[in-house]
């Protein structure tokens, strides 16, 4: 990743945090300040999937023309993904506490993006049972695009079908409704982008690791032989 | 860095002094104004950011020492071929 993105998104993360605190943000009832975690707990799942979408990408290229890197990038896309939808749901249990009256209120969207987390837990454990590398990275590239596959209907199509208190689901406009003066928009949007460059970046951490531990394990291999 | 730094800071604060001057809405859903008012809230932004440098310093870091260990494997390697 190249220097200057990550110091856009160092940027933008430190203008988020005092924005997202000290700025004036709509007057609602039950919400109340807890809107202000509109900055913090939906930029998660657009970074989760961001990062789906790029593994997902990468899975499909595999399979095009399976190379290690290839391999490699679509894990550790999918890997940081799941790091972020589970710090999503974690946020939104704590909010759905103050906002809905309880941490698991059942909502369809909740439900639903507890399914689609499951379906990327059981990509890892599939990765985990094959012992053969190419077997492995072909298996879970097309178990990736089911994932993909399950996941966007999951979050994004069938809490709209149902009623849900989520917003953006079942008839529930997003946060649209409330922000019309577009204050809230300054600070979500970068909020977004930042937390988006920054799972990038941890993917192309994660992804050198990973190429320098395949390259260790290559050495070792020309040892024995 | 320190100009960045400044620069940084003065741009926040003039997005702020906009956003103060759009305060509008209802006074009567109860808020954290006294919180505000105290200016208790910039010990919280400071905490927080404290946290998020702490956290980015330390990706900055790993970034480093992941391309240190990269340059060694391949001089290693180089060496042994």
């Amino acid at each position: 990743m190249k220097n200057w993105l990550k110091i856009i998104a160092v940027f933008l993360l430190f203008y988020v945090h005092t924005a997202g605190l000290l700025f004036d943000v709509p007057r609602l009832n039950i919400l109340n300040e807890t809107i202000r975690a509109l900055y913090f707990h939906v930029p998660m799942w657009f970074g989760m999937v961001t990062l789906f979408s790029i593994s997902v990408y990468y899975s499909i290229v595999y399979l095009r023309n399976p190379t290690a890197e290839n391999d490699r990038k679509a894990v550790e896309n999918a890997n940081v993904g799941l790091v972020f939808g589970i710090l999503g749901m974690l946020t939104g249990m704590l909010w759905a506490n103050y906002a809905w009256g309880s941490f698991w209120h059942g909502d369809p969207k909740q439900n639903g993006a507890a399914i689609a987390l499951l379906v990327y837990l059981a990509y890892f454990i599939l990765r985990g049972s094959v012992e053969n590398e190419e077997q492995k990275a072909r298996l879970s590239a097309v178990y990736n695009i089911f994932a993909f596959a399950a996941m966007i209907p999951l979050i994004f199509i069938i809490p709209r079908l149902t009623s849900s208190l989520h917003p953006g689901s079942g008839g529930n406009p997003g946060f649209n409704m409330y922000d019309l003066d577009n204050r809230m928009r300054m600070v979500f949007y970068p909020a977004v982008i930042g937390w988006i460059l920054i799972g990038i970046w941890i993917v192309s951490l994660r992804v050198k690791m990973r190429t320098l531990e395949d390259k260790i394990h290559d050495i070792e291999d020309e040892k024995i032989h | 860095m320190k100009k960045f730094i400044s620069s940084l800071l003065s741009l926040i604060l003039a997005l702020a002094s906009l956003s103060a001057y759009a305060q509008t809405g209802a006074t009567d859903v109860p808020m954290a104004d006294g919180l505000r008012a105290e200016g208790k809230i910039y010990v919280v932004v400071a905490i927080i950011l404290i946290v998020l440098a702490g956290l980015i310093t330390y990706l900055f870091t790993m970034d480093r020492k992941v391309k240190k260990l990269k340059n060694l494997l391949a001089d290693k390697n180089h060496r042994t071929k």
